[in-house]
């Protein structure tokens, strides 16, 4: 690309994908930012009318809004922290030669395969439920109650199985991190004295932040907009403790046909997004820089 | 204070045998090179003196204790990787520092023998700086800073100016020797380049398919090779070996000779006509074909106004020539 001519033709043949992708991204923003300034309710077609800035005080009022901003977050950073520390503590153990790795590395993978709703349900009915599930059978085994999760814990309940999906993405990127780990640094330190616990501090986990801030970014994006495994186990609840953001938009405009409010309410959302990436970036992006 | 012995030292990785039984007594104060062609095994013989890999068979001691089973960080020995392995998060300081505060120094002595190592290394300016931010001369000697403030028993180098360029690799060379000089501590040094052998080493080790072939100083291998192996790795440009009825005119089933023990005279043994003629300003480099002998090396003085095609008969010195015998062991 030195030449004016060739800039111009990058230019040019660049400009369909562009322009296409700029279209998908701009035609239901706009949709949305306009249905959020009217009145407009699926069950009263032919109705609509210009509101102004009506359905956003009706969101920001809405007994549910801040508790599913707490539950965004909780969710967000607890599903993060999960997976962000337990995909180092596999990768470290994944790193280690051992008998069957190919088959023990593919294993780990498997989750993330598994599409969220069905993940969701296999959690419910098999594991979490507490007449037929594993830990209930556990839990009598060992002499005690079995717990309710999706009534006792529901919010911990959608972290952990959400977590469990997205562990082996964090896993895949921390590992393959981890293999770029220079040996010899690693027997430099050993021959300064550095005990297994000290390497691990001084070279492994220093090295492996790039990756880890990779990791949060793109996790960060999928998890604002985690949906199925709430609407399969909890549907928001019991009363809004398990209702997110992105939930209660479905609630307003697929179960009270609001789609004024429910718009009102995704425009928040993007806005939060938008200040969660300023922060991240903020605090972490600077582990991109080379 | 650090002298390495080592007993009838055995490696092999998965049946195959890398080193294959060395014996060699490592004193106190030298600077010891082991050279060889690349897969002879005198990185894994470092690496095993070291403590990185394990040994199959024999036993190292380090100042007279048996150190075969000890962890690396035990042996007292500091080590230079080939590529540096510098710490990259971490500023020269504390790159400098590490061993030190693993050892558990107060913070105080830790920056006074950093400042003193900087100081012997002149990377005080550079201090606060980040190996990325460093040239490859600098990192180099940030890696022998953090191996000089172990105060160790002795140094091991893997093949320490092999990322360098020519004329860095010199300087480097340089410093080193001069390092070893003001610390006399043991320095173990591994290199495949026989010029840094010759230069910095007071005893060369010349290793071939995990066996040693000779022990000596630069100038006994030169001298006296004990076998084709020595005789054709040590000298640069290589001794010419000549086999057949020239060297069985002096008793001998090779004949070497080297290229700088042999003169241009008018009435010499050899005759023949100049091939490559390289000019170097300082020397020059003729092949010459020898009718009955083969191509011939022969190293002459700068001015010699000699092209290729010209014939010139070569006379090799008497008292210069090197004799082997069939199974190649030089004859006495």
């Amino acid at each position: 690309m030195a030449t004016q001519a060739s800039r111009i033709a990058g230019r040019l043949m660049l400009s369909p994908a562009v322009l296409l992708l700029f279209l998908w991204m701009i035609v239901p923003l706009g949709m949305t930012i306009y249905f959020s300034f009217l009145r407009f309710n699926l069950l009263m077609p032919g109705t609509e009318q210009f509101t102004g800035f009506e359905n956003y005080t009706y969101f920001f009022t809405d007994p549910a809004f801040w508790p599913a901003l707490v539950n965004t977050l909780t969710l967000v950073l607890g599903v993060l922290a999960i997976t962000v520390v337990g995909g180092v503590a596999l990768a470290v153990l994944l790193d280690q030669p051992m008998w069957g790795q190919g088959i023990v590395r593919i294993l780990v993978i498997a989750p993330f395969f598994v599409m969220p709703s069905v993940s969701a349900l296999v959690w419910k009915n098999m594991l979490m439920n507490p007449v037929n599930g594993l830990f209930a059978a556990l839990a009598r085994g060992l002499g005690l109650e079995p717990i309710d999760f999706f009534a006792d814990a529901p919010l911990a309940s959608i972290i952990a199985i959400v977590a469990w999906q997205w562990l082996p993405f964090a896993t895949l990127i921390l590992f393959t991190a981890m293999q770029s780990l220079d040996r010899e640094q690693m027997e430099a330190a050993e021959m300064d004295g550095a005990g297994p616990v000290w390497r691990f501090v001084h070279l492994t986990i220093p090295h492996l932040m790039r990756a880890a801030t990779v990791v949060v970014l793109i996790q960060t994006i999928f998890l604002l907009s985690v949906f199925a495994e709430i609407l399969v186990t909890t549907n928001g609840g019991p009363g809004t403790a398990s209702t997110t953001l992105t939930f209660l938009v479905y609630m307003q405009s697929m179960l009270q046909f609001d789609v004024g409010l429910g718009s009102a309410g995704g425009i928040v959302a993007v806005i939060l997004a938008n200040i969660v990436a300023i922060f991240l970036m903020r605090m972490i992006g600077k582990n991109l820089e080379a | 204070m650090g002298e390495i012995v080592l007993t009838e030292v055995r490696k092999s990785f998965g049946g195959v045998s890398i080193i294959q039984g060395i014996d060699l007594v490592i004193p106190d104060g030298e600077f010891v090179v082991f050279v060889g062609p690349s897969g002879c095994g005198k990185s894994t013989l470092l690496r095993l003196i070291a403590g990185l890999e394990d040994t199959s068979s024999g036993t190292i001691s380090i100042d007279g204790k048996d150190a075969t089973r000890l962890p690396p960080a035990k042996r007292g020995l500091a080590m230079v990787f080939q590529s540096y392995a510098l710490y990259p998060h971490m500023s020269v300081a504390k790159n400098i520092a590490f061993p030190l505060r693993m050892a558990g120094l107060p913070a105080e002595e830790q920056q006074r023998k950093v400042e003193a190592a900087a100081k012997v290394l002149n990377l005080t300016p550079y201090l606060d700086r980040k190996p990325s931010q460093l040239s490859g001369g600098q990192r180099q000697r940030v890696a022998i800073g953090r191996a000089i403030v172990r105060e160790p028993a002795a140094f091991l180098f893997d093949e320490p100016l092999s990322n360098l360029d020519a004329a860095l690799r010199v300087s480097m060379r340089q410093e080193i020797s001069e390092l070893h000089h003001t610390l006399a501590t043991t320095m173990v040094y591994v290199t495949h380049d026989q010029v840094e052998a010759m230069t910095m080493a007071d005893r060369i080790v010349v290793l071939n398919a995990g066996r040693i072939e000779q022990v000596g100083s630069p100038l006994d291998l030169y001298h006296s090779p004990a076998n084709l192996f020595v005789a054709g790795f040590i000298g640069s440009p290589k001794m010419n070996l000549v086999e057949g009825a020239e060297a069985a005119k002096h008793g001998a089933h090779t004949l070497g000779v080297r290229p700088e023990h042999i003169d241009i005279a008018d009435e010499g043994p050899w005759k023949g006509m100049v091939g490559l003629c390289e000019h170097l300003g300082s020397d020059t480099f003729l092949k010459v074909d020898v009718a009955g002998v083969g191509q011939i090396n022969v190293r002459v003085g700068g001015d010699v106004p000699l092209r290729h095609g010209a014939q010139v008969s070569l006379a090799p010195q008497a008292d210069k020539l090197h004799r082997f015998d069939a199974k190649g062991m030089a004859m006495a």
